[in-house]
């Protein structure tokens, strides 16, 4: 997507400006702006209740899912104003996959067939191609090799890590081309940890991905971009070295040494 | 060693054990008085229907003659009202439930429609009878038919099917929706694939229970105008016909002695009717939590 007869640095994959977000008449969000580099790791840290989860909502309209909450400002995905009026949510979010923080696989479903599940619901499912939507997606998300033999069990005889790497799968066989995770390891281990942070690493390369966390250790290891919010306000964001060793605002680095959070 | 520390009983002080062994015995008391009183009934009628109860009764014409009388119309009268009852009440509550759970949360029209439930599930049969025959019988034309009686048991039990079908969707998680439409499906595609066979087991119980209770309702049906005396069975939904209950009734209010035997050994197959409808409940339900237990 870079114009090659530019020298400026290529388009961001979100340019968001002035983004305001409510909870009824409660603001969680005022007034964001942020760009979002194409092809990379952005993470969003704060202490709870600063409006990290409500961002990421809001970049695939899952936060006026919400019964009373709406949102307002501009939402740029290349180029395209996700809250236009011509936007249809449900094609945005096959775009912009999301992962939660508990590993949810279905219940009721086979692997096999929870990967398939965004397929299957959307009633985009091709038969021929299932089989190869399946592996692909298992070994994008690092557990093929753990699971080819026994695709047809539940999902829920998963451990805790495997189990969220499914979610992953899941969220890639819809192929995406950006992944949102919302703290997606605060449920798992240090080990499952770890091998999702391998995971986000490689997956990097062929997704724009933006994760919130708790943990600045873990924004520190899998970001390349760091954005720092407090109160519904986004205080500080830039190349992830730079916050985590010479933050402009003293706020950021007091939440980054520990001071609070 | 200071006494804050013993962990014996102190002399005097079992009494609370008593107590609480007096408070289980009550609540033991409690469960048993309604069973008892169920039993005794049960095993009263059964005795007292016991000389009519076989094949022939179940398959007999109702007749002037109490020894030779029957309650095959009136058992299928019942059946088919049953049938014709479910296939009414269960899409329109299952679809008023899911309005209202997945759709209309916000709504003032939601609202209303919920306060309103609520109140009709405690209106008096009898009026629901009045209303079938103002609405079903003479405005609509039904006329005094299975669909009129159908139509009113309906509206009988759709509170009780919208009341347990709205549980059962709240017990499927919301993580569960958001995981659906973050993949990019519908709020209907999400409904329909994952929230409603989740739900199933409840939907299904409530119903069953539902539509058995109304199994006995017999005011609605006398001002509907289902017959007591029925000597034939009904052919189509706009057939006049008979139920269980009214046959019962009617037997009940006959002077001679014998038709009392009749009567009893009607609310014998009426209770066993219901006794199954609900043992299906159960087994349905224990099914598919089962089911869904395996897949966990």
């Amino acid at each position: 997507m870079t114009d090659p007869n530019s020298s400026m640095s290529p388009p961001p994959k979100y340019s968001i400006r002035g983004l305001k977000a409510w909870f009824g008449s409660h603001e969680v969000l005022h007034g964001v702006d942020i760009d979002i580099p194409a092809k990379g790791v952005t993470a969003i840290i704060g202490p709870s209740g600063c409006g990290k989860s409500t961002f990421i909502r809001c970049l695939n309209r899952m936060h006026e899912l919400v019964a009373s909450a709406r949102a307002d400002g501009r939402v740029d995905l290349d180029g395209e104003d996700v809250y236009a009026s011509d936007v249809d949510p449900v094609l945005l979010r096959r775009r912009v996959g999301m992962v939660f923080q508990k590993p949810n696989p279905f219940p009721t479903m086979s692997i096999r067939d929870n990967v398939l599940a965004g397929k299957h619901l959307t009633h985009t499912n091709k038969k021929e191609t299932a089989d190869k939507t399946v592996e692909a997606a298992l070994r994008q998300a690092a557990l093929w090799d753990e699971v080819k033999d026994r695709l047809d069990l539940s999902g829920s005889g998963l451990s805790g890590g495997q189990q969220q790497r499914l979610c992953i799968a899941r969220t890639l066989a819809v192929e995406p081309d950006v992944l949102l995770m919302d703290e997606p390891c605060s449920a798992l281990d240090p080990i499952a940890t770890a091998r999702i942070e391998d995971l986000i690493h490689e997956l990097k390369e062929r997704y724009t991905i933006v994760i919130v966390t708790h943990s600045m250790q873990q924004a520190a290891r899998v970001s390349d971009q760091t954005a720092f919010f407090l109160q519904g306000d986004l205080i500080e964001a830039g190349p992830t070295n730079t916050i985590f060793t010479k933050p402009k605002d003293t706020r950021t680095e007091d939440y980054i040494t520990g001071k609070f959070g | 060693m200071s006494d804050k520390w013993n962990i014996k009983h102190a002399a005097g002080q079992r009494s609370y054990a008593l107590r609480e062994k007096l408070f289980v015995a009550l609540c033991l008391f409690a469960v048993l008085l309604p069973v008892l009183m169920l039993f005794t009934l049960f095993g009263r009628l059964l005795l007292d229907g016991l000389p009519r109860l076989g094949w022939d009764f179940i398959t007999s014409y109702p007749s002037r003659k109490a020894a030779s009388a029957g309650i095959l119309p009136a058992a299928v009268g019942t059946l088919y009202l049953i049938l014709l009852t479910a296939l009414i009440a269960l899409p329109l509550g299952v679809g008023a439930a899911v309005y209202l759970e997945e759709y209309g949360k916000r709504s003032k029209l939601a609202t209303i429609i919920e306060i309103n439930i609520s109140n009709l599930a405690g209106v008096p049969s009898i009026i629901y009878g009045l209303l079938g025959l103002g609405l079903f019988v003479r405005a609509l034309g039904m006329g005094r038919s299975l669909l009129a009686g159908a139509s009113t048991l309906a509206l009988l039990v759709l509170p009780v099917v919208v009341v347990s079908t709205r549980e059962a969707l709240r017990t499927v998680p919301m993580a569960t929706r958001e995981t659906c439409l973050a993949l990019g499906a519908t709020r209907w595609q999400t409904i329909k694939q994952v929230v409603l066979p989740q739900a199933l087991p409840g939907v299904m119980t409530g119903s069953i229970l539902a539509v058995s209770r109304a199994l006995g309702e017999t005011a609605p049906l006398v001002v509907v105008g289902a017959l007591s005396y029925v000597p034939f069975l009904p052919d189509s939904v706009f057939a006049q016909f008979g139920a269980l209950p009214i046959q019962i009734f009617n037997w009940v209010s006959r002077p001679q002695a014998a038709f009392l035997v009749n009567a009893a050994a009607g609310i014998v197959v009426l209770l066993m009717m219901m006794l199954v409808l609900n043992l299906a409940a159960i087994i349905v339900r224990d099914r598919m939590q089962r089911k869904l237990a395996r897949a966990h």
